[in-house]
């Protein structure tokens, strides 16, 4: 039988994957930011560096849910278990 | 006589990724595999497998609910749309989805939960018997199988067009994944892709229309230049308002859709709308697995309110396909449906908005994820529908016909197994559409004609205990037999379809183009080459002869198209492609001519205007309008033969009818409720925002 308390919640699955893609956009963004690619090839408003912000977006909404369902917590993968 | 923009379609792959994005990939495929693998030794039984062990919370229900339906073929289609459609495409995300999402919650949900149906088809079972059962839970598996299969192959082919990727790689890597987790953790694995896939939609695709609407100057001048580039872009509707959702709705010819305010309430509000989210079971399969009733009424209430959201990432994009794409002459660019001949060739069509705005707004990084959001959008569907096809097919089709009492372990395997036939079965369909893909138009359409019988005999079962299982059973046929009458009706053409005449010029043949001041092409010469063309008089293609811009037809005169897929300049020797309409074609004396003449009684691309506007109320109605139309009649035909059926044949005892219909059925006591988790609290919250909503877009 299965034992749904000491499954990992779906949250922190989604967490971890967007902090790695915010770690792997922001360093994209820092480096083409540092090494601006030909105007020919620089996307609109390249200006702006979504990449670096955006990024550093997903990094901390990542890190918030990979905190906060951390899996040493006692809840279910489908959600905190009732009090 | 009028000149389509002039428009090189540009290179064959339209986006091209950089060794982060594919890394960006790799890592989504990865990470899917390994909650698969991790998820399997949760799956023990028959409950876990199917239904995710009954156990999701509201929040988890509620995104997998919406996030089912939020596949790459539903937004860069609705995408499309509202590039075609202009605003009115939103009202697939307001009133399209909205009441019924909360109907569903209010009032159907406690029905699905209470009678602890495996599925939609297993209600019908409870309430009509086998006979409405057998034919909802076969059509469901076909269909299931079909947009796993269609799924599968627009994923393949937008990733060969987009990337160059090859469509055997992607079917078959897409596939086996889906095939691999899906087998491994069941629904579970399914709605844990589904939540992973909504995240990833949202951190993939926000920044499309933040960075649109800076570029367009903001939101009031983005809608002046919609306005003013619609004409241009879309010139047959070039009096129609695109930048509101009722205001245009007055009459048939004020919006691009050729739809008035009575075929989008009742046909997409009502008759589309409920009978996709009341009882699709693919849909109602994510909430009537929550923990309780509450959290499966919460839980879709969460799905309505993250639906009305959508439209920041589906219809602005779309919006801003009509303001911010631009020639490299500064003109608007034009793109056209998949069905004009020019698509592919000399033109974008109106699916490649989303990934064009893709391409022009996100670098290295970010758009490794708006593709990983486009491929977790086509597998997470695909998934959906296996998943939904290995519980149909199980309890609905083996169960009742095949193998009657087995063992739970027995109905576990099943499943597995046919997790796996599903998705072999797919690659079937998908390699089957490789050669048939005007199938892929119509699928759509062909899920409709189902579905919305399907709620007109569901909802009448649920709130009339009178109705009969003779009702439902003539209800439901009766209604789909009119969907496909209705169907076939438009696309028939009894003095035969003429498409439009077209000229194609062959590759490499040798012209000369005549440019006017404002640099427009009056006049091509054909030098040399093969030129062929349809539905174009063959008395005039001699050596020498003129191919007139206009061609006399029955119904008046109509604009000769020409294609010129890839030729050579005969003065600069440069290779160029383009195509326009109206413009004279001189035959050199060393052209070689060939024509044909093609004429279809039946043509599923085309829709007959005469016909057109006996279900849709007028003859500019668009196939968007139709489609909204037939549904709503097919609806009332439903809803007209269960009652007058069921007035005629004898209705089961209240006794066999308990939890199943509404006045028989007691709802349970999930004991004391605070007001702020109270579903109808949170559901007229919801009502009262999509009406504030309707009235700022008016």
């Amino acid at each position: 039988m299965h034992d749904h308390e000491k499954q990992i919640p779906i949250w922190f699955f989604i967490g971890c994957l967007l902090a790695v893609y915010g770690v792997l956009i922001t360093g994209a963004g820092v480096y083409e930011w540092l090494n601006p690619p030909p105007p020919e090839k620089m996307v609109k408003l390249w200006h702006y560096h979504a990449d670096v912000w955006w990024g550093l977006g997903l990094l901390v909404f990542g890190l918030f849910y990979v905190v906060k369902f951390w899996p040493s917590k006692p809840e279910s993968l489908t959600g905190r278990l009732p009090s | 006589m009028h000149l389509v923009p002039f428009f090189a379609a540009g290179d064959a792959s339209l986006l091209s990724l950089s060794r982060i994005d594919l890394v960006i990939i790799a890592l989504y495929f990865a990470v899917v595999l390994g909650i698969g693998f991790y998820l399997k030794k949760f799956a023990s039984t028959g409950e876990d497998f199917f239904l995710a062990g009954r156990k999701m919370t509201a929040w988890i229900a509620g995104l997998s609910f919406i996030s089912a339906n939020l596949s790459s073929l539903e937004t860069m289609g609705w995408s499309a749309m509202a590039y075609q459609y202009g605003m009115l495409g939103a009202h697939a995300y307001l009133i399209g989805a909205i009441p019924a999402i909360l109907f569903l919650a209010v009032v159907m949900m406690p029905f699905y939960y209470i009678c602890k149906t495996h599925s939609v088809p297993g209600y019908l079972k409870l309430r009509y018997g086998e006979g409405p059962r057998s034919i909802a839970g076969i059509s469901f598996s076909f269909l299931t199988i079909m947009v796993s299969g269609a799924s599968m192959f627009a994923m393949a082919k937008i990733l060969n067009l987009l990337l160059g990727w090859d469509m055997n790689v992607s079917i078959w890597v897409s596939s086996i994944t889906v095939a691999i987790y899906v087998a491994l953790g069941g629904l579970l694995s399914a709605v844990f892709n589904e939540v992973l896939q909504y995240f990833l939609i949202w951190a993939g695709s926000l920044l499309i229309p933040i960075l649109g609407i800076i570029h367009a100057g903001g939101w009031t001048k983005m809608m002046e230049t919609i306005q003013r580039n619609a004409a241009i872009i879309h010139p047959t509707v070039s009096n129609a308002d695109f930048t509101s959702l009722w205001r245009n709705l007055g009459s048939f010819d004020s919006n691009p859709m050729g739809i008035d305010w009575f075929g989008m309430v009742f046909g997409l509000g009502l008759a589309v709308s409920f009978g996709y989210w009341c009882t699709d079971f693919l849909q109602v399969q994510r909430v009537i697995v929550a923990k309780d009733l509450r959290s499966a009424q919460n839980g879709t209430i969460i799905g309505a309110v993250l639906k009305m959201l959508v439209p920041i990432i589906v219809t602005i994009p779309g919006l801003l396909g009509l303001a911010v794409l631009m020639n490299a002459d500064g003109s608007p660019m034009v793109l056209v449906p998949e069905s004009d001949p020019r698509a592919g060739i000399t033109h974008r069509t109106y699916n490649d908005v989303l990934p064009l705005l893709m391409g022009q707004y996100l670098g290295p990084g970010l758009l490794g994820l708006g593709v990983t959001a486009m491929i977790a959008g086509f597998m997470s569907g695909m998934a959906g529908n296996i998943s939904a096809f290995a519980t149909v097919w199980t309890y609905d089709v083996y169960k009742p016909l095949i193998r009657k009492n087995a063992p739970d372990a027995h109905y576990l395997s099943m499943g597995r197994w046919s997790s796996i036939l599903g998705v072999l079965i797919s690659i079937g369909t998908a390699y089957f559409l490789f050669y048939f893909q005007n199938i892929l138009d119509y699928l759509q359409v062909l899920v409709f004609f189902f579905i919305v019988p399907l709620f007109g005999a569901i909802i009448l079962g649920m709130l009339w205990k009178r109705a009969t299982p003779a009702g439902g059973f003539w209800g439901f046929l009766c209604a789909i037999l009119v969907s496909i009458g209705m169907w076939v009706y438009v696309h028939t053409f009894p003095d035969g379809y003429r498409p439009q005449p077209k000229v194609t010029l062959s590759r490499g043949a040798v012209i000369n183009l005549e440019k006017g001041p404002d640099g427009k092409i009056n006049r091509i010469v054909v030098e040399k080459g093969e030129v062929e063309t349809v539905n174009v008089s063959e008395a005039g293609l001699a050596a020498g002869a003129v191919i007139p811009p206009l061609i006399k037809d029955r119904k008046g005169e109509v604009v000769v198209q020409v294609l010129a897929p890839e030729v050579v300049l005969a003065d600069s020797k440069e290779t160029t492609r383009f195509g326009v309409e109206g413009v004279p074609v001189v035959l050199g004396t060393e052209v070689k001519a060939r024509s044909a003449t093609i004429s279809h009684k039946f043509a599923p691309a085309a829709f007959n205007p005469d016909h057109a506007r006996r279900i849709a109320r007028s003859e500019k109605a668009k196939p968007m309008a139709v489609n909204m139309y037939s549904a709503w009649w097919s609806f009332v035909v439903c809803v007209a033969v269960t009652i007058l059926v069921s007035l005629f044949t004898k209705p089961k005892p209240d006794a066999e009818l308990k939890d199943l219909v509404m006045g028989l059925t007691t709802l349970p006591d999930e004991g004391p409720c605070p007001w702020h988790k109270k579903p109808l609290f949170w559901a007229t919250v919801v009502a009262v925002v999509l009406v504030v909503v309707n009235i700022i877009f008016w």
